[in-house]
């Protein structure tokens, strides 16, 4: 059916008009209309996914396993709908945020190859087009991340570029390899062939190596030096951007990978992942706490989060694979309301520095409540989104007598709540030091703060019917367990 | 870069490296060839001119910038997937034409024709824009 | 062939990793470069390499004995072009930097770390 590929379509006719346009204020206005429209698609999507299971569409009318697939599963249409609110939220923000710079027609060429990246990588069956996709991602990132042409921003695309880079050839080989022992790169052929027969050998290597791939996309512990080094340096509209998506992709791709069909060597890798978690989270959490940066701060706890995602992996019950992604669709929107509020603070007070600003409580009560939202939902207070997916991911740890695992869990949830804390009293209860800054008096307007509210209120929806959004995720964790559903539907057996 | 030869060999093969890259592209459905590499040829025809004479020279005697090159060649994309939505197949699905044309015999259009000649005109666009900026014309 | 293939891709990734562990941003790309070839062989390699046998051998012929997979030579050729496209990219990149900074030094570039 043509719907599943609209959301590659619409991006990419978006592309065209947003090359075409030579008018910043109509490439402005038609961002919001195509996000608007991509977002609508996705529920849409997603109620039919309700529905029936399964979309799928082979191109080109190439039956699986021979052509590419897109495949909509129930991950596929969770992860589409929550980074369609984000892109409808960044290009609300965006309107206000980028001023008349020349080439900022560019940046919505470059923002929507992203999206279509990003989308792609969500609905693709086949893995060969996850690196195409991958790699469309990352060349408009690169693009995107020095897109003001500073020192530093170049500095730190060149970081971000060198360690991305690596990445993608590693999933390069990792591809290779796979297809040279199975003969195929059709995702639900290669379930079928791994689930089924335990003759292929050497499954570790390519294991390993989309390992590597992944966690450096997804930044998890040994490999997330390139995150700190860049994201702080883009424009805050950008980085609001890539904080809520690029490193979820990388977390969608372990999702997908390590429960479909990498389930050989079950005892090495739920120990190695659970690992991995432990590191990612406490040290994240860790490097957060000693920064004063705002972007710095919350750059350190994207890499603490993604460890919660990696852990609910890692346990490998139903219930933990359905909190890994009850995390991470709640994780995309907080990361990036916090982002944005982060703008708005700098927008307010010209600087992003927590040492330099103050009193904001008083000056702009409204952004006040703006930051807690995301903070709690973060931290894990309830009955914002993050505490039922944090009391998931532990449930199903204690369940399983992962315990150290969920210690660590919790000291990590105590460490981003003291972070979140320190930005409170710094940015919001301190009083204004008497400095440059201390004259700053922007008035925010109610468009500037919409998509935080947008963000804000969703947060508060996926606590409140945390029961019914927890019953999307076990039914997206349940199709990939079991693995049946999805290789039956593809290969039409 | 000043060399004579360069200079008026640049000249001739231009001619010749868009004819080769039309041949390419036209045969590439079923045998090698194609819309990408038929875009690098011709491409490489006004970059090896570059070459000869310089960078800024060229930029002025290119009719139609890069960027207009790429957004007709992604729309001629766009468009080739018209049909097949249309004509309620998978999408991308080719749709041929069969054209009796005298003395020639006939002659098979179809859509992935229209998808090659837009990645062939995004092709040239984008090498064009990697050459411009690698060399410093703005 | 096959070992002869193997060793190149052995020197190409040792090659590749040495260039990107110097200190210049030119080495590195060139680190780089080396390093996608060689994964680009490797998957070649991988997936079966056969001699003296063509991708397409027209209606007539179609017979699976007297072909090469073509599906490791598309993923392949697909590679070649994002790795090109990169590449452009990183060149300009450094371009940029060299004008702004007028240093050519991995180390000196520390400013965004802490």
């Amino acid at each position: 059916m043509i719907i599943t590929a609209l959301p590659i379509l619409i991006p990419f006719v978006l592309i065209v008009i947003m090359i075409i346009s030579r008018s910043l204020v109509f490439s402005k206005i038609t961002g919001i209309i195509g996000s608007l429209g991509l977002l609508i698609l996705s529920v849409i999507i997603f109620y039919k996914i309700d529905k029936q299971g399964f979309l799928v569409l082979n191109m080109a009318g190439w039956k699986s396993p021979y052509g590419i697939t897109l495949v909509v599963d129930f991950l596929s249409g969770l992860m589409l709908t929550i980074s369609s609110i984000i892109v409808l939220a960044i290009s609300i923000y965006a309107y206000k945020s980028l001023s008349l710079e020349k080439g900022v027609t560019k940046f919505y060429v470059f923002f929507f190859s992203l999206i279509m990246g990003v989308n792609g990588a969500f609905i693709t069956g086949d893995v060969f087009n996850l690196y195409v996709w991958f790699e469309v991602m990352l060349i408009s990132s690169f693009v995107l991340i020095t897109f003001g042409k500073s020192k530093e921003q170049l500095e730190g695309g060149i970081k971000y570029l060198a360690l991305n880079l690596l990445g993608s050839l590693f999933f390069l080989a990792g591809l290779g390899l796979l297809y040279g022992k199975t003969g195929t790169l059709n995702m639900a052929h290669l379930a079928d062939i791994l689930r089924n027969d335990n003759q292929v050998i050497l499954m570790n290597t390519s294991a390993i190596l989309f390992f590597i791939a992944f966690g450096i996309k997804a930044a998890v512990f040994p490999l997330f030096f390139w995150l700190p080094a860049s994201y702080h340096t883009a424009n805050i509209t950008i980085s609001s951007l890539f904080a809520g998506l690029l490193t979820k992709v990388g977390v969608y791709a372990f999702i997908r990978f390590f429960t479909l069909f990498f389930v050989h060597d079950q005892a090495f890798w739920h120990q190695f992942l659970l690992i991995i978690a432990g590191f990612t989270m406490v040290i994240g959490g860790m490097s957060a706490s000693i920064h004063y940066d705002t972007r710095k701060i919350l750059s350190f706890h994207i890499i603490s989060q993604i460890g919660y995602m990696i852990m609910g992996l890692g346990i490998y019950t139903p219930l933990a694979i359905a909190g890994a992604i009850f995390f991470t669709i709640h994780n995309m929107i907080a990361k990036t309301n916090t982002f944005i509020v982060a703008g708005l603070i700098y927008k307010l007070k010209g600087s992003f520095y927590l040492k330099d600003v103050g009193g904001i409580i008083k000056q702009n009560p409204m952004l006040a409540i703006l930051f807690i939202i995301p903070a709690f939902a973060l931290a894990g207070v309830p009955p914002i989104s993050g505490f039922f997916a944090k009391f998931i991911l532990i449930k199903a740890g204690i369940d399983d007598g992962h315990f150290v695992i969920v210690i660590l869990a919790v000291l990590t949830a105590l460490l981003t709540l003291y972070s979140m804390i320190k930005i409170w009293n710094e940015a919001f209860l301190k009083k204004q030091p008497d400095n440059e800054f201390s004259g700053q008096n922007t008035v925010l307007s109610f468009v500037d703060m919409l998509p935080s509210i947008i963000l804000g209120i969703m947060s508060i929806l996926m606590g409140i019917f945390a029961f019914k959004v927890f019953d999307f995720t076990m039914q997206a964790a349940d199709q990939l367990i079991e693995g049946t559903g999805y290789i039956n539907n593809i290969l039409n057996k | 870069m000043n060399s004579i030869i360069l200079q008026i060999a640049a000249r001739h093969i231009k001619a010749l490296l868009v004819l080769f890259a039309i041949i390419a592209l036209l045969r590439g459905h079923n045998y090698p060839g194609g819309g990408f590499i038929g875009g690098l040829l011709a491409a490489l025809s006004v970059i090896y001119y570059g070459f000869a004479f310089n960078a800024k020279q060229v930029r002025d005697k290119l009719k139609i910038s890069p960027t207009t090159y790429i957004a007709l060649g992604l729309s001629l994309v766009v468009l080739s997937f018209v049909p097949s939505i249309l004509n309620q197949l998978e999408l991308m699905q080719g749709v041929w034409l069969k054209v009796q044309i005298p003395i020639l015999g006939e002659l098979k259009l179809g859509t992935p024709l229209l998808f090659d000649i837009g990645v062939f005109l995004t092709v040239i666009g984008v090498t064009f824009l990697f050459f411009f900026s690698l060399t410093k014309v703005e | 062939m096959e070992i002869l293939l193997a060793i190149l891709v052995g020197i190409l990734y040792t090659a590749g990793v040495y260039m990107i562990l110097r200190r210049s941003i030119v080495k590195f790309i060139i680190g780089i470069i080396f390093l996608s070839n060689a994964t680009n062989l490797l998957v070649f390699l991988a997936s079966g390499i056969v001699s003296g046998k063509p991708v397409f051998v027209g209606e007539e012929l179609a017979d699976a004995s007297q072909m090469a997979d073509p599906l490791p030579q598309a993923l392949v050729l697909t590679a070649i072009v994002i790795g090109f496209g990169i590449v452009v990219f990183t060149l300009a990149l450094k371009f940029k930097f060299f004008e702004l900074t007028g240093t050519d030094d991995l180390d000196q570039l520390k400013k965004t770390d802490t």
